[in-house]
């Protein structure tokens, strides 16, 4: 049965066909990511070969690596962005790609995230923020709505989450765009926009895992989550014009930035010019 | 390509800054780093000379990232280093073991200090030989270096890398914060008699396929660097030889783990070295290593102008450790003394080693200050 679902699915070319099926849960929302990102490198025919795929730890990491065919470097929990900075440094022509979840990304990784999105570094980050530690077993996350159940906030979540676009646009990124699992074609548009923006690229994808979050918090089916993200997305252009009080719970969506500002790489090269040619050693 | 200090001649220089210039002719083009005491000058050389060399000074975030970053480097093809002391190599340690695991060649500078925590910043010490050997979680394998000298310290980084390179592996260079600041007479060689060793990249269809495997026999997968079209899997989780995370069958990890044991050990006769001062006729022998090894040689001067029979057993590699020749040398001679500046980290390997065919006596020394030659020389004497 699941044969046949890989022989005709148009973007099974991307995958480590011999790592399928994947370990995700039915329902979870890496599927649909893995998908959309498949879906924008075939969209803009970039060369597997021409991608690099840097992936820390949890369910949302494993979405690259190991099932995407590319080379993969799935790392340290936290630390992919760091690892992604000295892969596009010595491969400044390659599209470096970080896949990873919330708390891999925003917790432990937060550091990171904000000061790659500060050097402007060209490296795009995929960020599935399913609001919950999935893999370890459901454990509260730094996105984790107020309110929320979870196996470490076994009463409630009296902590506030962090709202990880608008922070990453604050800190410097060139682009950063934030959709939910519910609105695949915007996510594949963002996506493709990222990879092809020079400059620091966040894609947060607000992303449903049935079996951590929504088991404990009333929305135990996929599509109950989906429904959820769905009633409760607001564009961002609509946002504006709303009070803190009246976003408390949504989802914010569309683009937050998509601006050129001078990119690591480019800034590390033309200093190289610079100084040899200061130093008079250009040219020998 | 020109470099931007002279070669061929000698220089009076520091042990930072000539671990920065030794990195360079080996071939380091990347380098990523957090500031700390002792350490701080190896980064400042190479943020002003990596641009002169077509390389890359990064400063992180924290040593974390800067570890992160280099690995991430290696894999795009470069040589790459990162140098700290004792707070930043304990942030390393996790990221330390992903390198073990993905069979990474980095160059780790551990320039240490008093410690644990903040410690004595400014201070030697050599509290960390421990660490540096068993830091990291898990059963794993690396190299770890120590020079006595400026010129070692030089002469060290340019194996590190190579020893990295050949066996596909991180490389700790462990100093002190007295070779870090300390300014020596050192030679430069010119960079065509610096022997440079490059990793082994994939040739056959095979060896593509097995970048965690053992083609060739000897341990050591030829290195399927990024964006060269091999579409590699690298994890820090346990592995098959294609690179697939096999997190459960006992063989698959242990398999994997001595592979990489082995690529170290079974290589120890290359890997291991040492120098011998005075022993063949020694009846009482000194083992050290690190600063500490330049007041045993002169203790060693002392004593014998006293007619007392002694040697000295200078140790370049502190692991892997040859406990054999140490086994060798207890059957020589009386009595073994490890000076060291911790509360006792050598002492266990040179006592395990000894296995009771000869007493071994460690002489501690903490608080930031090298053990005097008299110091030595006095216990040695009783
Ligand atoms: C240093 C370290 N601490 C803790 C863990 C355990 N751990 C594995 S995955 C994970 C959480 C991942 O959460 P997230 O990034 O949100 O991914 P998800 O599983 O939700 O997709 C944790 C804490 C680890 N592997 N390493
Ligand atoms: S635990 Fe959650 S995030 Fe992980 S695979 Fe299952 S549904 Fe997806
Ligand atoms: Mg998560």
């Amino acid at each position: 049965m699941a044969k046949k679902i890989y022989s005709t699915y148009p973007m099974v070319k991307y995958l480590r066909k011999e790592a399928l099926p994947t370990a995700l849960c039915p329902g979870c929302g890496g599927g649909t990511v893995l998908n959309a990102f498949a879906n924008a490198i075939d969209g803009l025919k970039i060369d597997p070969r021409d991608l690099v795929v840097v992936s820390g730890i949890g369910c949302s990491a494993w979405i690259a690596s190991p099932y995407f065919l590319a080379d993969t470097l799935h790392t340290t929990h936290g630390r992919a962005i760091a690892f992604a900075t000295g892969v596009k440094v010595g491969l400044p022509d390659k599209k470096v790609v970080v896949i990873s979840g919330d708390g891999d990304l925003a917790s432990i990784g937060g550091n990171h995230l904000l000061h790659a999105a500060r050097r402007n570094i060209d490296i795009t980050v995929i960020l599935v923020n399913n609001f919950i530690y999935g893999m370890t077993g459901g454990q509260v996350a730094p996105t984790t709505p107020f309110g929320a159940i979870t196996t470490t906030s076994p009463y409630r979540n009296i902590e506030h989450p962090l709202q990880i676009s608008e922070t990453v646009a604050a800190a410097g990124a060139s682009y950063v765009a934030r959709w939910t699992t519910a609105h695949v074609y915007q996510l594949i548009e963002s996506i493709k926009k990222a990879l092809q923006v020079k400059g620091f690229s966040l894609v947060e994808v607000v992303s449903q895992c049935p079996v951590q979050f929504g088991r404990r918090n009333k929305m135990k089916e996929p599509a109950e989550m989906l429904h959820w993200f769905l009633k409760n997305s607001v564009p961002i252009s609509k946002a504006k014009d709303m009070s803190p009080e009246e976003l408390e719970g949504k989802f914010i969506i569309g683009e937050f930035v998509n601006r050129k500002r001078p990119e690591y790489v480019d800034e590390i090269n033309k200093l190289i010019d610079e100084v040899q040619g200061s130093f008079g050693l250009r040219g020998d | 390509m020109r470099y931007p200090f002279p070669t061929g001649k000698n220089d009076f220089i520091q042990g930072n800054e000539a671990i920065a210039r030794a990195a360079i002719l080996a071939g380091c083009r990347f380098y990523a780093g957090y500031p700390i005491t002792p350490a701080s000058e190896i980064f400042e050389a190479m943020a002003l000379y990596m641009p002169l060399v077509d390389g890359v000074s990064i400063q992180m975030e924290d040593e974390i990232g800067s570890i992160a970053a280099i690995i991430g480097a290696s894999w795009a093809g470069a040589k790459a280093m990162t140098a700290t002391s004792g707070p930043g190599f304990s942030l390393m340690q996790e990221n330390l073991g992903y390198a073990v695991m993905t069979e990474t060649p980095i160059v780790v500078v551990n320039m240490m200090r008093g410690g644990p925590s903040t410690g004595q910043p400014t201070l030697p010490a050599q509290g960390d030989i421990m660490q540096s050997i068993w830091g990291t979680h898990g059963d794993h394998m690396l190299i770890v270096l120590s020079p006595s000298t400026v010129q070692e310290a030089f002469d060290f980084t340019i194996r590190a890398f190579n020893l990295a390179e050949k066996y596909r592996t991180p490389v700790v260079l462990l100093g002190d914060a007295e070779i870090a600041h300390m300014r020596e007479r050192v030679y430069i060689p010119h960079p065509d008699d610096v022997e440079v060793i490059n990793r082994k990249l994939p040739e056959s269809e095979e060896e593509h396929k097995l970048p965690f495997g053992d083609p060739h026999g000897d341990g050591i997968p030829p290195m399927p660097i990024f964006g060269r079209g091999y579409r590699t899997y690298v994890t820090g989780l346990t592995h098959d030889e294609i690179g697939h995370p096999k997190t459960v069958e006992a063989e698959i990890h242990e398999r994997l783990i001595k592979r990489i044991y082995g690529k170290i050990l079974g290589h120890r006769e290359d890997i291991i070295s040492y120098e011998e001062f005075e022993l063949e006729d020694a009846d009482v022998a000194i083992v050290s290593t690190g600063i500490v090894s330049r007041s045993a040689i002169r203790a060693v001067k002392m004593l014998r102008e006293k007619g007392v029979k002694a040697g000295l057993l200078k140790l370049h590699t502190v692991w892997p450790f040859d406990f054999d020749m140490i086994e060798e040398l207890a059957e020589r001679v009386r009595k073994i003394y490890v000076p060291e500046m911790n509360l006792g980290q050598l002492y266990h390997l040179v006592k395990e080693g000894a296995d009771g065919k000869a007493e071994v006596e460690l002489i501690p020394k903490i608080g930031g200050e090298v053990h005097t030659p008299m110091e030595i020389a006095e216990k040695v004497v009783g």
